[in-house]
């Protein structure tokens, strides 16, 4: 397919939407002006064409697919067959799908909390420098880059040659610089799981980052000075200003990045493809999305077991919606 | 105040770590993108930055190039390109010993043959007989290597790896990605804030519960989809629309949620006023609330299209990955695989890859924290 091509496909689909709600509501607007009688009926035709093309999306890509998806979870491979709970049975027996539910555990420990602690002490060093924004600037980057892109770059970091050989890795390079042997870091099991993690730690810190600076910005600047003239140290107002000042934003943080390590999937299938023990849910689930032809049920299952993680996070925030209406 | 002062210093020496720790793996990935393929396969990229010593070996010209001057068959000719910068400090003229030759003395083949080399590189080959092989000899140099960089790894990975095309591909999916969430959405967020239908509050909880439910919930039911509408229409679903539309549903949720938000800020006054005048829902969407969402549209324009350059999983599960649909990440992964030790072509790809990405970063870096920002106020 050629530049114009697919450039003429893009552009005609993006005006397929646009003629879709003008036209349609320049319609209802000629005929709905001709009378008034007409206003309640004109209105609810107004609502189904606003709504229609979202609600058709949300229905066919969230909503059927979720019921599917438990659906299917008792169903055999092809989803023809009735099984019962024998592809939850699989799962809990199955050792890579034990070894995958640790790993998943391991990075929603490390993680967030790791990616949250920085991003708070960084926030709080770059609030007080000149030259802070630059280097929130700098932190904030990797967030723009793809997983993928950002394994390529650590995998150049962790890169391998034999003892002898010159390492072209940095932290091999820095390893042997110190008379240490060099080591094939992604194949070390269970540490290669801690190398995985540093690379979305890397990522997130900056997510952290720019939410604690907006926040820390709501901070009334008097209660800081009077803590300061009182002779309250750095460390003092950091842990008894600061930190309960911001309970409820490392809270939110916190989630925001549990939800995404909970999905995570690049970056383990660009770097290890789950290989060394370092497999998590997502990756075990598109395997077997593909393996042998593919197995509906094992994969809806898997499915289902990341999305009771996010649950709890699901409820506390329809929990918080209804507050809301209330007031 | 002086304790002050400390302190302040010890923020700014801890923050500089930091920076230097975020930085350091990008650019190196930077730098080794520019660098010579094969000195960056045998050197880190950190030597680069600095004159540093190589060993090299290089072949004189054959007999093609002599010519006969003072009783003497002569080869005369230089090691290097143009202005390569080295100036060699020794050579030599066997691999057991490199370093035989300090520049500019004379060494001596076992065929009598005598060979000196100047420090850039140009070399004098003699001989009393005549030179009868079309190769010419080794020459073994240990030289001082200036910084050198090229755009050569670019050129190869946009035009002979695919990575050109590839870049294409995700513009094509990124783009529609993008703008077709954005247009439905600002639609059903405007919906969901100012008409009142039956089922609304109940809409607006299923999009607030959407936000979190993984995408992999998804995957399977929609490939299944995807296949039996191939079978039935013998269209493949798998292509650009199809993929389009995933990257719409999975972003629906949470842009309904920033753009309902926006909307709900802005005042209601002005909306009764436009309706006692007689402007309906449309005119007033188009009029009034268009020109002020702007702002909002440019940070969740940002939000999104990143997601959708930068993601793998929907490319890969809803395309084929033939050269005209594979995008980016997908075809770095590939790379990942096929040319794992080829590091120039990698770095140099994933550096392609991140153009985009980090040109929208330091140009519109406002409204993407922003966007961040609003987003995880409540989500």
């Amino acid at each position: 397919m050629d530049v114009l091509n697919l450039f003429f496909i893009v552009f005609l689909g993006i005006l397929l939407f646009i003629l879709y709600f003008h036209i349609s509501n320049s319609i209802l607007d000629f005929y709905g002006k001709k009378t008034d009688r007409r206003y309640n009926f004109e209105n609810s035709i107004r609502v189904v064409i606003f709504i229609a093309p979202a609600f058709i999306v949300l229905f066919i890509f969230i909503l059927y697919p979720v019921f599917e998806t438990i659906r299917l979870s008792f169903y055999d491979k092809f989803g023809r067959e009735f099984v019962g709970f024998y592809n939850y049975r699989w799962a809990v027996n199955d050792p890579e799908f034990q070894r995958s539910i640790l790993n998943n555990l391991g990075w929603l420990l490390i993680v967030p909390t790791l990616s949250t602690f920085f991003g708070l002490v960084i926030a709080n060093l770059a609030d007080r420098v000149w030259w802070g924004s630059i280097a929130k600037s700098i932190i904030f980057m990797p967030m723009a880059i793809s997983f993928v892109g950002a394994g390529v770059i650590w995998k150049f970091i962790y890169e391998y040659r034999g003892p002898g050989d010159t390492q072209i890795g940095l932290l091999n390079a820095i390893i042997v610089s110190f008379g240490y042997e060099p080591q094939a870091w992604l194949t070390i099991p269970v540490w290669n799981n801690v190398f995985l993690m540093a690379i979305m730690i890397w990522i997130q810190t900056g997510l952290a980052l720019v939410i604690f600076s907006a926040a820390l910005r709501g901070i009334p600047k008097e209660t800081l000075e009077a803590a300061r003239i009182d002779g309250a140290s750095e460390f003092k107002i950091f842990f008894s200003i600061i930190i309960p000042y911001l309970e409820q934003t490392i809270l939110v943080i916190w989630t925001l990045i549990t939800i995404i390590v909970l999905r995570i999937f690049d970056i383990i299938f660009a770097m290890t493809n789950g290989e060394w023990q370092t497999g998590v849910l997502a990756n075990l689930m598109y395997d077997w999305m593909f393996r042998g032809g593919g197995d509906s049920g094992r994969g809806s299952v898997l499915a289902i077991v990341i999305m009771i993680g996010v649950i709890p996070i699901l409820a506390w925030n329809l929990y918080k919606h209804r507050q809301e209406q209330k007031i | 105040m002086k304790k002050f002062q400390i302190s302040s210093f010890l923020s700014q020496l801890l923050l500089l770590f930091f920076v230097i720790l975020w930085i350091i793996p990008t650019f190196g990935l930077f730098i080794s993108s520019l660098r010579d393929k094969d000195l960056l396969a045998i050197s880190g990229w950190w030597t680069s930055l600095t004159t540093t010593k190589v060993n090299e070996i290089y072949r004189m010209s054959g007999m093609t190039e002599q010519i006969f001057e003072d009783g003497f068959f002569v080869v005369r000719g230089s090691l290097f390109e143009d202005n390569s910068g080295k100036k060699i400090e020794t050579f030599g003229i066997t691999s057991k010993n490199i370093n035989e030759f300090v520049v500019g003395e004379i060494a001596s083949f076992k065929d009598n043959s005598q060979v000196t080399v100047n420090e850039v590189g140009e070399y004098i080959w003699k001989s009393e007989k005549e030179f009868t092989k079309k190769k010419g000899k080794r020459l073994f140099i240990t030289a001082l290597s200036p910084p050198s960089f090229t755009f050569d790894n670019y050129k190869e990975v946009l035009f002979k790896e695919g990575i050109g095309q590839a870049f294409l591909n995700t513009t094509a999916v990124a783009l529609p990605s993008t703008l077709i969430p954005l247009i439905i959405c600002s639609f059903f967020a405007y919906a969901l804030t100012w008409m009142k239908f039956f089922g609304r509050d109940t809409l607006l909880a299923v999009i607030i519960a959407s936000l979190v439910v993984p995408l992999q919930m998804s995957l399977i039911p929609i490939l299944t989809i995807y296949n039996d509408f191939g079978a039935l229409f013998g269209v493949a679903a798998k292509s650009y629309p199809g993929v389009w539309m995933a990257h719409t549903g999975f972003g629906l949720a949470s842009t309904t949620f920033l753009l309902r938000n926006f909307i709900k800020s802005l005042p209601i006054e002005m909306m009764e006023a436009a309706k006692v005048d007689g402007a309906s829902h449309y005119d007033i969407f188009l009029r009034i609330i268009l020109p002020l969402s702007i702002p909002a549209f440019a940070s969740i324009f940002i939000l999104q299209f990143l997601w959708c350059w930068n993601d793998l999983l929907v490319g890969l599960v809803f395309l084929d990955q033939v050269p005209s649909e594979i995008i980016l990440t997908a075809k770095l992964k590939e790379l990942l695989g096929s040319r794992g030790e080829n590091w120039e072509i990698l770095t140099t790809g994933a550096f392609v890859s991140m153009t985009v990405p980090l040109f929208i970063f330091f140009a519109l870096q406002r409204y993407f924290i922003r966007g961040l920002v609003a987003g995880s106020v409540k989500g």
